[in-house]
């Protein structure tokens, strides 16, 4: 899994009310190079949680980010393929994803996380 | 269309490592369900500017569909409820990412993210009732509420689908509109038992002047079928919005045997109805 697809997760158990963002419990990461598409990371600037974006990759090893984004920011070559880096090459391969106001935890194994939940949980 | 693979066992059970692999390796399968989410991407009608989307594959399986998503340049999350499929799909290295999730349980994504979202071959199952906790209509509600929710407003879903009958299109028709969606149903190759597909075409938001009416598949089309007129591909789209049929006045009520029908009816089609009882249709005295 993609920190793309983290950035788009949320919990949705039964009462939680802000399941975002899962937090993220590291075994293994694994990088697999791909295109870099500037149009692509413009149009999906807007939609991502830069704060989440950022936590997320640090937990699972990347500090390259900076704290704040804006979106003149696109306009830099250095800035894009940091984000691209955060977004789209880096995936969480084995851990846990948790949420964030009740702890449960979904394991991720073979990079698909488990998000099968339990009766009393729907 | 002998045996109905949803009428014989949950999906997670039905799709094993078997039957994952079979589905997976039939090259028959592999082209149906590349053409399926060809024609579902055109009627998702993303804007034409060769930018790739974040799109949701529903019931992804073993990535048939996503991979034709990944050729048009896309990037896909998929979910699944079967793990078998998704350890296929994992085996062909598929681009999108994977979850292993039960679309019943509601989709879990942050509102307004998603792009679009198809769905080839897979909601039907959503209609059956695979454990005594399923309740069909809590879980279509489920999904398409949050389905609703991820999704940016304009943005379209379309279902590629195979329903038992007129009542569980109905069903799953009504649980769209109930959550938001406008939209109706595509039908290509209306005339043929065989060719016959059908798509669910539903829009996030009340339907916009921009998004257009999906157009009729270009496709020449000179098989084995005998009629050779115009009508050949027809794709008729029929919304909620269409006239009612005036109601007619009638003199005399209706009468109870009219009434029990239409309350057996809307049963079929899961609606709420009051049990029957001696009071049913009777006549009201002509003084209140
Ligand atoms: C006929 S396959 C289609 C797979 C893929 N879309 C394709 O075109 O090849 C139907 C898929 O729907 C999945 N499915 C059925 N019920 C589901 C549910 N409740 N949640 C998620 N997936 C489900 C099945 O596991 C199966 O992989």
């Amino acid at each position: 899994m993609r920190l793309l697809t983290h950035n788009m997760l949320s919990s949705n158990i039964k009462g939680v009310t802000n399941g975002f963002p899962l937090r993220i419990e590291v075994e293994k990461v694994v990088e697999k190079e791909v295109d870099l598409n500037p149009d692509f990371l413009r149009s999906m600037f807007s939609k991502i949680d830069w704060k989440a974006l950022v936590h997320a990759a640090r937990s699972i090893g990347y500090s390259e980010l900076p704290d704040e984004a804006d979106p003149s920011m696109l306009d830099s070559d250095d800035f894009l393929s940091r984000f691209h880096h955060a977004l789209l090459q880096l995936h969480l391969e084995e851990g846990v994803l948790i949420c964030p106001e009740t702890g449960r935890r979904f394991p991720v194994n073979k990079g698909i996380p488990n998000m099968l939940l339990h009766e009393d949980e729907v | 269309m002998s045996s109905r693979p949803e009428l014989q066992a949950p999906p997670e059970i039905f799709y094993d490592d078997d039957e994952a692999r079979k589905y997976t390796s039939s090259s028959r399968i592999i082209k149906i369900q590349s053409e399926l989410t060809e024609r579902a991407l055109e009627l998702l009608a993303l804007p034409d500017d060769g930018v790739p989307r974040l799109l949701l594959d529903i019931g992804c399986g073993s990535g048939l569909s996503g991979e034709t998503l990944s050729e048009k340049g896309h990037e896909w999350i998929g979910l699944d409820i079967s793990q078998s499929m998704l350890n296929v799909a994992l085996e062909r290295e598929v681009e999108g990412d994977l979850l292993l999730r039960d679309m019943g349980q509601g989709l879990g994504f942050r509102p307004g993210v998603i792009d679009g979202a198809i769905s080839i071959s897979a909601i039907q199952w959503l209609c059956n009732a695979d454990k005594s906790s399923h309740e069909p209509r809590r879980r279509l509600k489920a999904f398409f509420g949050s389905l609703y929710r991820c999704l940016a407003r304009g943005a379209r879903a379309v279902f590629q689908v195979y329903p038992e009958n007129l009542d569980q299109r109905v069903l799953i028709l009504n649980f769209a509109m109930l959550a938001g969606f406008s939209g109706g149903v595509v039908v290509d190759y209306p005339h043929s038992a065989k060719k016959r597909k059908e798509y669910l075409v539903l829009t996030c938001g009340p339907p916009s002047v921009s998004t257009s009416a999906p157009k009729e598949d270009g496709e020449s089309y000179s098989d084995d079928e005998s009629s050779g007129d115009d009508e050949n591909q027809t794709v008729c789209v029929s919304d909620r919005h269409r006239p009612r049929k005036k109601q007619r006045m009638m003199k005399k009520g209706k009468g109870r045997e009219w009434v029990l029908k239409k309350k057996e009816q809307m049963r079929r089609r899961g609606n709420y109805v009051p049990a029957d009882t001696k009071y049913t249709a009777r006549k009201r005295k002509a003084r209140f």
